[in-house]
């Protein structure tokens, strides 16, 4: 009896130990603030800052401001909470405490520029998704009918591509992301494969290959080949690449050698 | 320059590397084999290849001009990345990160041995056996030209695998893996007859 007193007491006071790297505003120099969180049982990473958010005292005991991130879905699939968490970009909801080495390093996705402590802006992103038109147009003035039919199989194949929650995770990992290039990243590549792949969307698929071919496009990848070890939905995004990199291939003769065909 | 052109300048940059400066890399190496066949053989083949009609012509088209751009374009490329293999130390990202370290080792490796050679036999010199022995008897030489050799045999063998990615011949995991090995066992030939004629001027 007495042994399981002292037991549940030892787990009572067990700690999580976290660094977190924290900026007051966008342009103040960040710094390094650790935590001592109470442990429980099967917490992750958002359950630790909402504690801080709780009871915002750093591991010194003092009374500090509260860390701030952004959340929504909390089961992956919105992809607004990815942090880099002991130096590889995630999302921080699957983030299960258990599975890190103490103590667990907090940081922001510095290749966005930083909001405050751990919230970036992936505008970047949401603009580029405009610039590749990721959408299938079907306004008009009439009505325009249905749309051809996609083969079950190839909706199937779709669908992982679809997976992507522009989370920026693959920006992050990237080399050739950052302030000395345009590069959109590899969730852009593969975003142009999927609308391309539609058979309506496929309509204007030399729209999107002409805006890879331009700044900021396909060609900007290195093949380091990050972005497919990142990706937390395990999107095939190097072989996206690859299949744009061909798609802009023959775009480049069609569009040299002067053929009329602006789409098959 | 505009951005824009950025897509056909890459491209450009990425078949020149094969077409024609890989070749002549190869071609380059094969000829200096002859070196194991003793002075008199890779004299001979020197002074075919020295004195091949249009030579001029041939120097500044298929060497000099592809060479350059492909050197200081590549060097622009090399200093836009921001290498992470510390975050992520998968194969393709060392690959990455060697293919920028050797270009750059190259561009001084070639602007020095260019020197050495090339602009010697213009201002006289006579480029042959003799010459290259002279050089690589200094063990510092001898060491920064094996270097030389590897870096370049290197950059050209990866460069074929990224070639085939970045026009996309190989698309699937798979076929880049297997082009992997080729492109290994490319690296090791090339590196192989490379060194092999190093050895000979010894």
């Amino acid at each position: 009896m007495s042994t399981t007193a002292v037991q549940e007491q030892q787990t009572a006071q067990k700690t999580v130990q976290f660094e977190i790297l924290r900026q007051d505003k966008a342009d103040t120099k960040p710094y390094w603030e650790k935590f001592a969180i109470p442990y429980r049982p099967n917490m992750n990473v958002i359950a630790a800052l909402m504690e801080i958010q709780r009871n915002p005292v750093n591991a010194e005991g003092k009374k500090t401001t509260p860390v701030v991130w952004d959340s929504n879905c909390l089961e992956e699939v919105c992809g607004a909470c990815s942090m880099v968490i002991n130096g590889r970009p995630r999302q921080s909801c699957t983030a299960l405490v258990d599975q890190f080495t103490q103590p667990i390093r907090l940081e922001p996705m510095k290749t966005f520029p930083v909001v405050r402590d751990l919230i970036v802006d992936r505008e970047f992103m949401f603009d580029s998704l405009k610039k590749i038109k990721a959408w299938v147009p079907i306004d008009g003035t009439y009505d325009l009918g249905e749309g051809p039919r996609m083969p079950e199989r190839k909706r199937q194949w779709a669908y992982e591509l679809s997976k992507c929650m522009t989370c920026g995770v693959c920006l992050e990992a990237c080399p050739n992301v950052n302030d000395k290039t345009n590069f959109m990243g590899p969730a852009l590549m593969s975003q142009v494969r999927l609308f391309n792949a539609h058979p309506t969307g496929s309509m204007n698929k030399d729209e999107r290959l002409a805006t890879v071919m331009g700044d900021g496009g396909i060609t900007e990848c290195g093949n380091s080949q990050n972005c497919v070890v990142a990706c937390p939905k395990g999107i095939p995004l190097t072989t996206s690449i690859a299949s744009i990199s061909r798609a802009t291939t023959v775009q480049m003769f069609k569009n040299f050698f002067g053929s009329d065909h602006m789409v098959d | 320059m505009s951005k824009e052109a950025d897509f056909y300048l890459r491209r450009l940059h990425s078949l020149l590397g094969i077409i024609p400066v890989g070749l002549f890399v190869a071609q380059h190496l094969v000829i200096n084999h002859f070196a194991t066949r003793g002075p008199e053989a890779f004299n001979n083949a020197s002074n075919f290849m020295g004195n091949l009609p249009f030579v001029l012509f041939l120097e500044w088209f298929i060497i000099y001009i592809p060479l350059m751009f492909h050197a200081f374009y590549g060097l622009y490329i090399a200093f836009t990345a921001q290498n992470n293999v510390q975050r992520y130390g998968t194969f393709r990202n060392w690959m990455f990160f060697l293919q920028r370290l050797t270009g750059i080792f190259l561009v001084i490796f070639i602007a020095w041995h260019v020197y050495e050679t090339r602009i010697q036999k213009a201002l006289g010199a006579d480029v042959d056996f003799d010459m290259m022995a002279n050089i690589l008897s200094n063990p510092f030489m001898l060491v920064f030209y094996i270097a030389g050799v590897l870096a370049a045999t290197f950059h050209l063998a990866n460069g074929l695998w990224s070639f085939c990615v970045t026009w996309g011949i190989t698309q699937s995991p798979r076929s880049q893996t297997i082009v992997t090995y080729v492109t290994i066992g490319a690296f090791l030939v090339l590196s192989v007859i490379g060194v092999r004629a190093l050895f000979a001027f010894v």
